[in-house]
Formats: C-alpha cells, sequence, structure tokens
C-alpha cells in the first residue's frame, strides 16, 4: 500500500483498502461534503474521485516518482446520497511522461457510479 | 428579476456551511452573470505535505460552487440545477500559504443546460492556476 496520505484525505475523512488488486477509497457522509440538502456536494465527489486517481498512479510507481496533476474531468450521474461513497481508479495508460487514469465513485452499488472522472498527470521519474 | 431572487441569500447558502463550511469558501464579488468565491489558504487542504500546495478537490468544490450561483445570477432566478460536468485544467500550482480565488461564469443557457466556464488565480488574475469548463441540467423539467 502506498502511503499516501494527505492532509485533504484526512479532512474528508477518507480511509483506503486495498482490495483484489486495486485501491478503494471511502469517504464517510456527514455535513462537511454535503451540498444541497440530503446530497453530498459534488467538489466533495470530485475530491475523492481526485485522490483516488492519486492514490492509484502513486501506487503504480517506483519510489522516488512525483506526478502533477494536468487535468480532471467530473462526469456526474446520480446524485450522491448521505452515505458512504467509494472510489477506486484504473491506470488506462502509464506512459513515460504521462499517465492516464479513469476514476469510478460509487454507493451501494459499483455497477451504478454516482460519478465518473478522467485525469491525467505528469510523471516526474528520479533522473 | 422575480422579486423573491435575492443573490446575498442564495451565495450565503452556497458558503458558510455543508461542504464550503469545512474547507472555508468566502463570497468575493459578484455581478451579472459571474461570481468569484474564495479560500483562504490552510495547512489541512494541502494535497502534499512536503509541497504544501492546495490539494485539487477544494479547487473542485470552490469553482463548482462558484460557477452554480453564476447560473442563477445569469437567469435571475433561483431553480434546482445539477452539475453534469465539470473539467478543471491545473494550468499551474497555486502558491503555500495564498487564498486562492475563483470565479464561475454562465455564458450560455438553454431550455434545459447552462453552460459555464471559470479560472481560478492565487492573487493575480493575469496568472491563473486553473481554467474550468462544465454544464448544469435544469432539475424542475
Amino acid at each position: 500500500m502506498a502511503e499516501f496520505a494527505s492532509p485533504y484525505a484526512r479532512t474528508l475523512g477518507l480511509t483506503q483498502v486495498r482490495e483484489s488488486g486495486r485501491i478503494v477509497v471511502t469517504m464517510p457522509p456527514g455535513e462537511g461534503v454535503a451540498g444541497r440538502p440530503g446530497f453530498l456536494h459534488g467538489g466533495a465527489i470530485g475530491g475523492l474521485l481526485d485522490y483516488a486517481a492519486w492514490v492509484a498512479v502513486m501506487d503504480a510507481l517506483d519510489e522516488g516518482a512525483a506526478i502533477k496533476p494536468v487535468g480532471i474531468t467530473v462526469d456526474f450521474m446520480r446524485g450522491g446520497k448521505m452515505e458512504d461513497a467509494h472510489a477506486s481508479a484504473r491506470i488506462v495508460r502509464m506512459g513515460r511522461r504521462i499517465a492516464n487514469v479513469a476514476a469510478t465513485a460509487w454507493q451501494e452499488d459499483e455497477a451504478k457510479p454516482i460519478a465518473t472522472a478522467t485525469l491525467k498527470f505528469l510523471v516526474v521519474r528520479p533522473s | 428579476m422575480t422579486p423573491d431572487f435575492d443573490p446575498a441569500m442564495l451565495i450565503a447558502m452556497m458558503t458558510g456551511r455543508n461542504h464550503n463550511g469545512l474547507l472555508g469558501t468566502q463570497y468575493s464579488a459578484h455581478g451579472d452573470d459571474w461570481c468569484e468565491l474564495c479560500l483562504p489558504y490552510r495547512d489541512d487542504l494541502v494535497g502534499d505535505a512536503a509541497s504544501g500546495i492546495i490539494a485539487s478537490g477544494p479547487i473542485i468544490t470552490m469553482m463548482d460552487s462558484a460557477t452554480s450561483i453564476s447560473v442563477w445570477l445569469a437567469t435571475k432566478k433561483f431553480r434546482p440545477q445539477a452539475t453534469l460536468d465539470l473539467r478543471v485544467d491545473y494550468l499551474r500550482p497555486a502558491g503555500p500559504g495564498k487564498t486562492v480565488y475563483g470565479r464561475g461564469e454562465c455564458y450560455k443557457v438553454t431550455k434545459s443546460i447552462a453552460f459555464v466556464r471559470g479560472e481560478a488565480h492565487d492573487g493575480d488574475p493575469a496568472r491563473p492556476l486553473a481554467h474550468v469548463a462544465g454544464t448544469y441540467m435544469f432539475t424542475d423539467g
């Protein structure tokens, strides 16, 4: 497990577990991640997807490598309910300089995502 | 403008509590079709403790909130809406210790969809740190 836990991830209360070869990040519900009444804030879901992508890329890289975010596009598909939200990311392509990543967030059923995201990171490898 | 449309009330509703309350997002300014929020620097919003650079998540939240408010300002009406998508391009990292400003603008509204764009900077609008584009769907019909 990559020992990557940011202060922001702690602020959101994110936890992560390795599960069948991937890392699943979980965000607990609460007023601090709420948007409109009864639903999660889209930005909190975006932050969860972003963090899941970070840990997936860091986990795939050798010690000493660093990544810089280039961009994220989030597609929101369902309102996030006030319950645990999970996210996991898949590395679509790990290039020498760019990592292309796809992240999915879901609640009770992974087959019904609440949001997905595509992300690009610049990879800085130790020389 | 409908008589009950009150930008100050809407902006207060969107800041100071819930997820924006947790992050500390504040109102900065607004106009006919735009709203600017700001996010004072805090250690617990950092994405990587070694660099002190603020995480992407708080920027996404601020830009989602600023562009969301810009739709209501542009339509002069509060209508329930859902974010369909939001794209954030990171042009450069935010300076550690600096307040980040996020300005969202609604530039086109159709019957069902509102199109938004925005920029974030950390003190100099001529040196943006992020560009944003997104769409919202009205959920009341």
